[in-house]
């Protein structure tokens, strides 16, 4: 941090002011008013200690006054740190309902263009189907991101439910194995899976697990920019299950990588090649997983590729 | 005689893409845009299949269901719900309540839905 950057978190009007709250409601503000009652009240307590020492009624007396005071402020410390975490909720819950909304008119504009895209009611030519598949493309980009955005507020207004139940977790691999197949054949990229013998069930959510591995599955063959492989690996590893997805893909910047798993981040070398994506799918894969009981995390150099892994606890 | 479908759903492009698409498969469409004109018709026109969205005007979609599914006169007409909700007590609820298919708007397409109502007229 430079001495810059830590000057500017002492500077706590400028902090107050990225809240969005009046002072008086903002926690740093308030830490700094006690920190100065409680060196003040010390220093009041000694000077009138020193003089009235043979009264203790009235150091009492003073205790008891600063002890009120610092009680307060405390008070409103956590009642501003329960609006902080209101007005995140609102947020949260604000994407979700706009997210809503925008799914109506999103699926009218895609049920349309499939309508004419089948040429059900009247032929399209060559020309204009190129545009219709411009159309066709970027409204399911939108879906996708819209729907990301539902499972993120979901995730930050804890309202994911979790429905466990035994899954095996190399059927889901290679359930998504063969839908990614013609992706990955068109991309040149050659998909293995190499599950141990007989591993255990894991006891998850499927709907979640499956949103995990087909985000990781979908990021390590989209950023595989010549021909190259997936390896997948699925093992267990004592009271756990392991599972590895290792890509000879772009990789991810050094100076990128400690962001990787904040929500919107897209990787600089990633945004050049101007692959679609949300920024979303490592957020969602780590909150999910860990809800799980798991932990996540990378391997990566820029221009070599990236191994994903992720572990989940068995029983 | 051609089969025909009720389509309860306030959105009334969804209504033309559907009726479209319906027509040219052979089917023959009413449509309601609220669900006590949904209701109504389901009596008096007894279709042969209702497609159901959730979020409708007057009456809800769970409602409409609950109706359709206490009276003699309905309570055997095959429905598919087709809704943008997604919770899993919806899903729950609306196949409680004795949907037969629950799909999710943005899951599917125009094909899809097709093959999941010619599933449920047992074509």
């Amino acid at each position: 941090m430079s001495l810059k950057e830590i000057f500017a978190q002492l500077n706590i009007f400028t902090q107050c002011g990225k809240y969005g709250v009046s002072l008086w409601q903002c926690p740093q503000f308030l830490f700094l008013i006690m920190g100065v009652v409680i060196i003040g009240s010390t220093l009041a307590a000694y000077a009138i200690g020193s003089r009235y020492i043979e009264e203790p009624q009235i150091v009492a007396l003073i205790v008891l006054v600063v002890t009120a005071v610092l009680f307060m402020v405390a008070a409103s410390i956590t009642r501003s740190f329960e609006r902080l975490a209101e007005a995140n909720r609102m947020k949260s819950e604000f994407v979700s309902v706009v997210s809503h909304q925008l799914r109506s008119p999103l699926s009218n504009f895609r049920w349309a263009i499939e309508l004419l895209m089948s040429g059900r009611i009247g032929q399209i030519e060559e020309k204009q189907l190129e545009y219709f598949k411009i159309l066709k493309e970027n409204s399911n980009r939108m879906k996708e991101l819209v729907s990301d955005l539902l499972t993120v507020s979901r995730i930050e207004t804890a309202e994911l439910p979790t429905k466990k139940e035994e899954c095996h977790l190399e059927d889901i691999i290679k359930d998504f194995i063969k839908e990614f197949q013609p992706f990955a054949t068109a991309s040149n990229v050659e998909i293995a899976f190499k599950p141990q013998l007989n591993l255990p069930k894991v006891l998850v959510d499927a709907s979640q697990i499956k949103l995990v591995i087909e985000n990781l599955l979908d990021n390590a063959i989209r950023y595989i920019k010549e021909p190259g492989k997936v390896e997948i690996r699925l093992e267990r590893q004592n009271e756990q299950l392991y599972f590895e997805i290792k890509d000879t893909g772009v990789g991810i910047p050094k100076d990128d990588q400690k962001y990787i798993f904040q929500k919107f981040f897209r990787s600089e070398n990633i945004m050049r090649h101007q692959t679609q994506g949300t920024g979303l799918g490592l957020y969602i894969a780590r909150a999910i997983i860990e809800k799980l009981g798991g932990k996540i995390g990378f391997k990566s150099q820029e221009g070599k590729g990236s191994t994903f892994y992720f572990t989940l606890p068995i029983k | 005689m051609p089969k025909t479908i009720l389509f309860i759903e306030d959105e009334s492009a969804l209504q033309k893409t559907f009726g479209e698409i319906f027509k040219q498969e052979g089917y023959e469409m009413t449509s309601a845009l609220d669900g006590e004109v949904g209701l109504r018709l389901a009596k008096t026109k007894k279709p042969d299949l209702i497609l159901l969205d959730l979020i409708l005007p007057k009456i809800n979609g769970f409602d409409v269901l609950k109706q359709l599914k206490e009276d003699p006169d309905t309570k055997e007409i095959p429905v598919i719900v087709l809704t943008n909700l997604e919770g899993m007590q919806d899903i729950e609820k609306v196949i409680g309540l004795g949907a037969t298919t629950y799909l999710i708007k943005a899951n599917y397409s125009l094909v899809e839905v097709m093959e999941k109502i010619k599933k449920a007229l047992g074509e």
